[in-house]
């Protein structure tokens, strides 16, 4: 009986021949994450218990993505904990304003994680290092203070979903299509404790940025990890840009599914998920005429350059509708500076968009765009659970760079149709 | 391990945005988070809840963010035990990393009321509504997660694991 792609890199780390789903491992890690909301709990816990130095300075990162510049005193006390903590220990991947971005744009553009690491961070979207053959999860703080003292972890070996993908997305569509029909398909739930692997001939035609947000989005459907495999547009992001060699792991031939699903690339449409739950899906077109107030094009899920260029492309030259408040976020200073130097940055606000550094921001309904009671919004983020972007009235629907930028030229959910 | 309280019902699908919204967190403090526990979903749940009260909900409790926040403003309210048909997977570790008694039970998620007075034995993972005099009984822990929460969470079991060494 072989081992499913998440199962093989697990053996590795745990020095094991094999491992099969259900068992408990102890495993190495490769990098331990957290950010400005999950560290000052880490950094208590780790104080607390009595551990004074860090396994590796050069395994452990802190992104300040969450509310950053502060968007208040208590968040600065917060920025404040973990700079400090990163100081004493000499965290050399510490990101602070000016050099920070939305950690899961940041840390594979910076190249911090590689193909073949085992990975875990403190914000429930480090699924998303999947796209570059890693496996990597999403814990809590305690968990990063234990990664942070011992470089080990416990895990339970998951079983796994494989997506056979085929066939090539239509130009209207995006990764963020995929992965809202999947959730749509199987449930927030479908894949709990689970692997999502996804593997077939239409891997080939997603992107990188693509395949960063289909594994972003994993821990939507309950997924423990999501993973691609490794390929020569993955070595071709990889080269040059990793710190460390990247280690590649295949999936056996007779590798254990517990269930394989098979997904036409070329069949999916611009999709949308209604609140409250990312399974409410819908092709967009078949929404009739819905009202929104706010678009947000950027996250962890929709903040790198592809997603930009998207925005761009159907933002130029036109205006944001009246009644619309559109914000933008690239995902990292670098993607910033490139939506500058592309002419991106002057087409957005001529369009009538403001664009912000990087921030989770309104995401998370932290800041940088919170919603009033009855207002919608179409974003790109990932979460659209009651009060996820300010008032508990408020509804935000999910969808791609695409359908949120044509919404906002519309006012309403609008289907993006190539011209 | 024992607890006893009345319970509040939950439905599937109860996220850590609502357990703990985000708009709070920019403290690190249990006490001042927990005064908003649930607030977007049951606005009286802080005011009604009593120490060895239960929480008992439907399926993927937790689900959302990695917060561990939210299971540890449930157990700073008082909280004794919750109850669901299953929980979201970060959520389970979160709550077993930081102490929160958790129970996964189908029936007992399915029947006990609202209200209902609730007994847990968490040892043996017996559930009693004393309400309507029935038992049930939930899927013990696997032994290596059971010595995590006998040591008092993780942090600690590992310190021990380094003076056994």
């Amino acid at each position: 009986m072989g081992m499913t792609m998440t199962q093989k890199i697990l053996a590795a780390h745990a020095g094991l021949d094999r491992v099969e789903a259900g068992q408990l491992i102890n495993a190495k890690l490769d990098v331990v994450l957290g950010n400005d909301i999950t560290t000052p709990v880490a950094v208590n816990e780790f104080k607390k218990a009595g551990f004074d130095k860090v396994f590796d300075k050069d395994r452990v990162a802190i992104v300040l993505d969450h509310f950053v510049p502060n968007k208040d005193i208590k968040a600065a006390e917060q920025s404040k904990t973990c700079r400090e903590f990163a100081c004493a220990h000499c965290v050399s991947h510490f990101y602070d304003v000016g050099k920070m971005g939305i950690e899961h744009a940041l840390l594979p553009e910076q190249g911090v994680v590689t193909a073949g690491d085992c990975i875990i961070g403190a914000d429930s979207h480090t699924c998303t290092y999947g796209a570059l053959g890693a496996f990597s999860t999403g814990v809590g703080s305690t968990d990063m203070a234990a990664g942070m003292a011992t470089g080990m972890a416990w895990f339970k070996v998951p079983s796994a979903i494989k997506f056979n993908l085929t066939g090539k997305l239509p130009p209207n569509c995006s990764g963020k299509d995929v992965i809202l029909t999947i959730i749509g398909m199987i449930g927030v739930d479908g894949a709990l404790y689970k692997s999502m692997e996804f593997t077939g001939d239409g891997v080939a035609s997603l992107s990188m940025d693509d395949r960063l947000c289909i594994c972003n989005m994993a821990i939507e459907a309950g997924a423990k990890n999501g993973i691609f495999p490794v390929d020569e547009k993955t070595v071709a992001y990889m080269n040059g840009r990793c710190e460390r060699e990247p280690v590649v792991y295949e999936a056996d031939a007779d590798a254990v599914y517990e269930r394989v699903i098979n997904i036409d690339l070329s069949s999916i449409v611009p999709t949308v998920a209604c609140p409250h739950l990312p399974e409410n899906t819908h092709p967009a077109r078949e929404l009739g005429h819905i009202r929104i107030d706010q678009v947000v094009i950027g996250s962890c899920t929709n903040g790198r350059m592809e997603d930009m260029e998207a925005a761009y492309k159907i933002l130029r030259g036109k205006t944001v509708a009246d009644g619309v408040r559109c914000i933008i976020i690239p995902g990292t200073m670098q993607i910033l500076r490139e939506c500058v130097e592309r002419g991106y940055y002057t087409a957005f606000i001529d369009a009538g968009a403001v664009v912000s550094t990087p921030t989770c921001g309104p995401c998370l309904g932290g800041y940088m765009g919170i919603l009033a009671a009855g207002e919608r919004c179409v974003a790109t983020t990932n979460r659209n659970f009651v009060g996820r972007m300010g008032h508990v009235d408020s509804e935000v629907y999910l969808a791609s760079p695409h359908t949120a930028a044509a919404s906002a030229l519309t006012g309403y959910i609008t289907e993006y149709k190539e011209v | 391990m024992k607890t006893q309280g009345k319970a509040f019902k939950y439905p599937d699908n109860v996220d850590t945005d609502v357990i703990i919204p985000a708009r709070y967190l920019n403290t690190p403090d249990a006490k001042e988070l927990a005064l908003h526990c649930m607030e977007d979903i049951d606005k009286d749940f802080v005011k009604a809840v009593r120490v060895g009260d239960v929480m008992v909900a439907g399926h993927n409790f937790g689900c959302g963010s990695s917060r561990e926040h939210a299971p540890l403003v449930i157990k700073t309210c008082g909280v004794g035990c919750v109850i669901a048909k299953s929980f979201a997977r970060i959520f389970y570790r979160n709550a077993i990393n930081i102490g929160l008694p958790i129970l996964e039970c189908e029936e007992a998620a399915d029947e006990i009321a609202a209200g209902h007075e609730v007994a847990v034995d968490f040892d043996s993972g017996i559930i009693t509504d004393l309400t309507a005099s029935k038992s049930y009984k939930a899927q013990p822990f696997p032994p290596f997660i059971q010595s995590i929460i006998k040591s008092g969470g993780l942090l600690k079991s590992l310190k021990e694991g380094e003076r056994n060494d």
